[in-house]
């Protein structure tokens, strides 16, 4: 017996909140180049004052989008029931 | 001016507040009102112990040392933290689902419940984190010298820096007292600690607070503005950007890595996680704290740089930077959150410590020394409480004994970063765990072994100093002269830094050991479950495996289970189960389900593999059945086994079944019954009624009886007569109970005089049954009918003083009350009622033994039930209490009513 196939075309909203996930699990990679970027800019890539605006401003978007994110994302995924019951088993 | 006595004060008082803070949370939790202290908040503010003191002073004297390398320490955990979606929710999901109590147990239940890698975590652990909390003293004694040895503050004579050492151990003491007060209060079977948290979240609130106005007040009050600072920073020593590439990545990589290994962090991250949902708030609002915490860092260290002379301590800006401008309220304030850093990372951490080390090294030896086969009676929950009493206890020493015995000093200083590369090793067998279900125990154990030692060898031991553990000479030419295995230069790559180098080579080797360990090992069956549950964990949720059927008897596990959650939980569980099943009482059927449930039950308890050992010692160690194997190896037959339509179905009629089964037998032994009711019932009368007619016949007929003999004869008529009565009568009582005419007469009254009633009213056939009662428990105020209630009583008093077969008989009468309800148990030291009996013993005529010598009918525990019904309670048997044991319900409606 094979197991059920996953359907090839989802709903709008489904592929939306799919894409968005995809999205959730990019950021750190994001962020972590983000971060790594002052390193290659070399000797006189700025001083330790720019480089640090940099870095808080990169920080400061990366909790943006994450804060922005998540809302979504925790709208979306169906909890388990907090607290008391096990999980849906 | 602020003095030496204020400080202690103030620090008193603030103390004194995290106290009572503590202790309201606590009761607010206990009495079921959780409302914010379930926030999400309250979540990501506890998070914040992963910015100890370490951080709190030590970021501006890193950034005063080396620019702005500092960030790198917050980078790594907002990058997880941002990225919570893909890691931290499964993490948290398996920590919820599978009751994990700490990393260690995490590692343990994942690869098999073995308590190899269990114990290994630990000691890792352990070693990783006494230095830490060395570390965290030695601040708070740093601190405090700073008032003490300032000279704007007046310094009393007799506190000289040798006193440092008392300071560190009050500190450590007082630690230790707030610990155990809150930390081990109870054996809670989710592992959350309310006080402890609220407390944290408060002192979180504390240290962001004190170094935000620290750092407006460099920024606006002493430099003039944004603009000005930046103009500082440009013009200060540490301008120019001269920053390890190496470094930076691997600084980062490792904060990342130890943010999720570190126990501590583990235990708020995801032991103390009370719903998923505050992840989502928590995955921006603590990068954003992390993000305020190290805003003003840099601005602070310029100015500390600028204004302070050059031989100041830079690790001590925070505090000496207000108190050179004379802000003696915001140095106090700062000193506060300092404090708070220090204090709350040690709180959490020795909790988290603790739990590792009563579940995976107490519980293991105490379980196998053999005071514990699984099945005997006596409370575990002291022994592992007391083991996590005294190891948080001993845990502080050790943190103190290391501060003493490392002199405090720079030393002390790098053991922040040396810390978390040792704790990191974990983290190959962590993720490797929750992704990859061909990691293996063996896999784990190599990749732990191997990152352990080369971390001890390249970093932790070079880190004492050449005077310390190793040579200068084995420092410089490697030890017997292989250069190649130079310490801080393994296979020959020279001119790394330390760290770098350290956390490169362990965690290269742990890697592929891991790797190559879990390609070439076969796991076992146990392992394989615990795999495949873990990594598809949004797929299926938890599979209920792992036992096989009808091995155990549930009153066995009932005994055990009472140990370790307590009677009245274990009893509820029990009960709830049985209901689930159709059954009443509080024996269910040991199906699979419910064992698996029960040892998750009890795993959040004493962790995985003692839960599972334990487990094992009841049900002859038969883990696995061989479909449960193949459901395993046949994806498509899992998938078939969730087709949830199916499952429901089927779960529906195994209990109508079960029900059907039930029903059946007791109507077949209920017919039995009714045959036995007529032959009993004419034998009960037939055999009084022949001595009345024989011994009335003597009397007629017999002219030559004397005296005497008429007497004795009149009285076994008038006996017998009497016996008669008196079954007629409970015959009669039955008849009228079951029938619901009985009218009650209700009215309030003590349960302790009801309790004295029925104890003085059988006093004079009591024998050599002593009773033993809690006078203070008894102190309820019921509303029902006393004299009913008196007749229950006295029943069971009766059965007991009949029945119990014990050399000393002991009747314990126990009450306690739960929501909703008064239950008084009436437990004896006999040998109990036979498991095929329990379901009979409340019907008419039941009576166990043949012994006529009792004298009953056989029909009081059956009118006993019938009262009971009428009170609106319930009678019932209570298995595995040691002895005959009936527990008598009263509705608390009515215990409130008066």
């Amino acid at each position: 017996m094979r197991p059920p196939r996953e359907p090839v075309f989802l709903e709008r909203q489904t592929y939306r909140r799919r894409r968005l996930m995809d999205a959730a699990r990019l950021l750190p990679l994001l962020g972590a180049v983000l971060f790594a970027f002052p390193l290659v800019w070399g000797e006189d890539g700025g001083s330790t004052a720019v480089r640090g605006l940099y870095v808080f401003g990169v920080w400061f978007f990366l909790i943006l989008s994450a804060g922005l994110m998540a809302r979504r994302l925790a709208d979306s995924d169906a909890p388990p029931p907090p607290e008391g019951g096990d999980a849906p088993e | 001016m602020l003095s030496f006595n204020v400080l202690v004060a103030v620090c008193l008082a603030y103390v004194a507040f995290l106290f009572i803070v503590a202790f309201v949370a606590e009761k607010r939790a206990e009495g079921g009102r959780l409302g914010w202290l379930r926030s999400p908040w309250v979540y990501t503010l506890s998070l914040s112990i992963y910015c100890t003191a370490w951080t709190f002073y030590g970021a501006v004297g890193y950034a005063a040392r080396s620019g702005l390398e500092f960030v790198t320490i917050y980078l790594g955990p907002t990058l997880v933290m941002v990225g919570w979606w893909a890691l931290l929710r499964k993490l948290v999901r398996i920590g919820r689902t599978q009751r994990i109590t700490s990393i260690a147990d995490l590692i343990s239940s994942r690869y098999g419940k073995s308590n190899l890698l269990g114990v290994m975590v630990t000691l890792l652990a352990v070693v990783g984190t006494t230095p830490y909390i060395a570390l965290q003293l030695q601040s708070v004694t740093l601190s405090f010298a700073v008032f003490a040895q300032d000279s704007h503050v007046v310094t009393p004579e007799s506190w000289a820096v040798t006193d440092l050492n008392a300071t560190a151990l009050w500190v450590a003491a007082g630690l230790a007292l707030f610990t155990i007060v809150f930390g081990t209060r109870n054996l809670d079977v989710n592992e959350r600690h309310h006080g402890v948290v609220t407390a944290i979240a408060l002192e979180a609130i504390v240290k962001l607070v004190a170094l935000l106005l620290v750092g407006a007040f460099v920024v606006w009050g002493v430099a003039g503005g944004a603009r000005e600072i930046f103009a500082m920073t440009e013009a200060s020593p540490i301008a120019a950007w001269d920053i390890d590439g190496g470094r930076w990545v691997s600084l980062t990589f490792l904060s990342a890595a130890a943010f999720l290994c570190l126990p501590r962090m583990f235990q708020v991250l995801v032991v103390e996680n009370a719903d998923e949902r505050h992840l989502a708030t928590a995955s921006w609002a603590f990068p954003l704290y992390l993000f305020l915490m190290s805003l003003f860092v840099v601005p602070i260290a310029v100015v500390g740089l600028a204004v302070l002379p050059a031989d100041a301590n830079p690790d001590l800006f925070v505090l000496t930077v207000p108190l050179e401008f004379d802000r003696a309220g915001l140095a106090m304030l700062s000193f506060l959150g300092g404090f708070s850093s220090a204090t709350s990372m040690v709180i959490v951490a020795t909790i988290a410590l603790s739990t590792m080390v009563s579940n995976h090294i107490v519980m293991p030896i105490w379980l196998s020394a053999g005071q514990g086969g699984a099945t005997v009676s006596g409370d575990v929950r002291n022994v592992v409480l007391r083991a996590r009493r005294i190891s948080i206890a001993g845990l502080l020493l050790l943190g103190y004994l290391y501060f003493r015995l490392s002199g405090g000093g720079a030393a002390l200083a790098a053991i922040g970063l040396i810390s978390f590369v040792g704790l990191a090793q974990v983290l190959p067998a962590l993720v490797g765990g929750i992704f990859w279900r061909g990691a293996t125990r063996l896999g784990a154990a190599a990749g732990l072994g191997i990152g352990f030692a080369v971390w001890t060898y390249a970093l932790l031991l070079p880190s004492f100093g050449e005077s310390g553990a190793m040579s200068a000479a084995m420092l410089a030419e490697g030890p017997w002269g292989l250069g190649w295995l130079r310490p801080q230069a393994l296979f020959g790559i020279d001119g790394m830094d330390p760290v770098t180098h350290a956390l490169f080579w362990s965690m290269a080797l742990n890697t592929l050991a891991f790797l190559a360990g879990s390609l070439a090992s076969f796991p076992g069956p146990v392992e394989r479950l615990q795999g495949a549950d873990f990594v598809n964990i949004f797929r299926f949720g938890a599979g209920t495996r792992g036992w096989s059927a009808h091995m155990a008897e549930a009153e066995d596990l009932l005994i055990m289970a009472q140990r370790i959650l307590g009677p009245a939980e274990a009893q509820a569980l029990f009960q709830a189960q049985a209901a689930e099943q159709g059954k009443e009482g509080y024996l269910p059927d040991t199906t699979p389900e419910f064992l698996e449930k029960l040892e998750r039950e009890l795993s959040g308890s004493v962790g995985a593999a003692t839960a599972h050992a334990m487990m094992g010692q009841i049900t002859g160690g038969a883990a696995v059945s061989v479909e449960e194997l193949m459901r395993v190896a046949d994806e498509t037959a899992q998938i078939m086994e969730y087709s949830s339509q199916l499952e429901a179905k089927s779960a529906e009629l195994g209990r109508t079944a079960r029900q059907l089964r039930e029903a059946n037998e007791k109507l077949t032994q209920l017919s039995i019954q009714k045959d036995a009711f007529l032959s009993q019932i004419s034998h009960e009368l037939r055999t009084p009624m022949t001595s009345i007619r024989s011994f009335s016949e003597i009397l007629r007929d017999g002219e030559e009886i004397d005296a005497g003999a008429r007497t004795r004869y009149a009285a076994i008529i008038h006996d017998e007569a009497l016996r008669l009565t008196r079954l007629l009568d409970d015959l009669l009582d039955l008849s009228v109970l079951e029938n619901g005419q009985v009218t009650l007469n209700e009215r309030p009254a003590s349960l302790h005089e009801v309790i004295d009633r029925a104890v003085s009213a059988t006093q004079s056939r009591l024998g050599r049954l002593r009773i033993e009662r809690q006078a203070a428990d008894e102190r309820v105020v019921l509303f029902t009918d006393t004299d009913r209630l008196a007749q229950v009583f006295i029943n069971l008093i009766a059965n007991a003083e009949k029945y119990c077969d014990a050399p000393r008989p002991v009747l314990r009468i126990t009450v306690r009350q739960e929501p909703g309800a008064v239950s008084v148990d009436f437990v004896d030291n006999g040998s109990g009622i036979p498991r095929e009996s329990q379901g009979v013993i409340f019907e008419k005529f039941s009576r166990l033994s043949d012994t006529r010598a009792a004298g009953g009918a056989g029909l009081g525990l059956a009118i006993c039930r019938e009262v009971m019904a009428r009170l609106g309670g319930r009678i019932a048997y209570l298995p595995g209490q040691g002895g005959a044991a009936f527990r008598v319900t009263l509705p608390r409606a009515r215990a409130e009513a008066a």
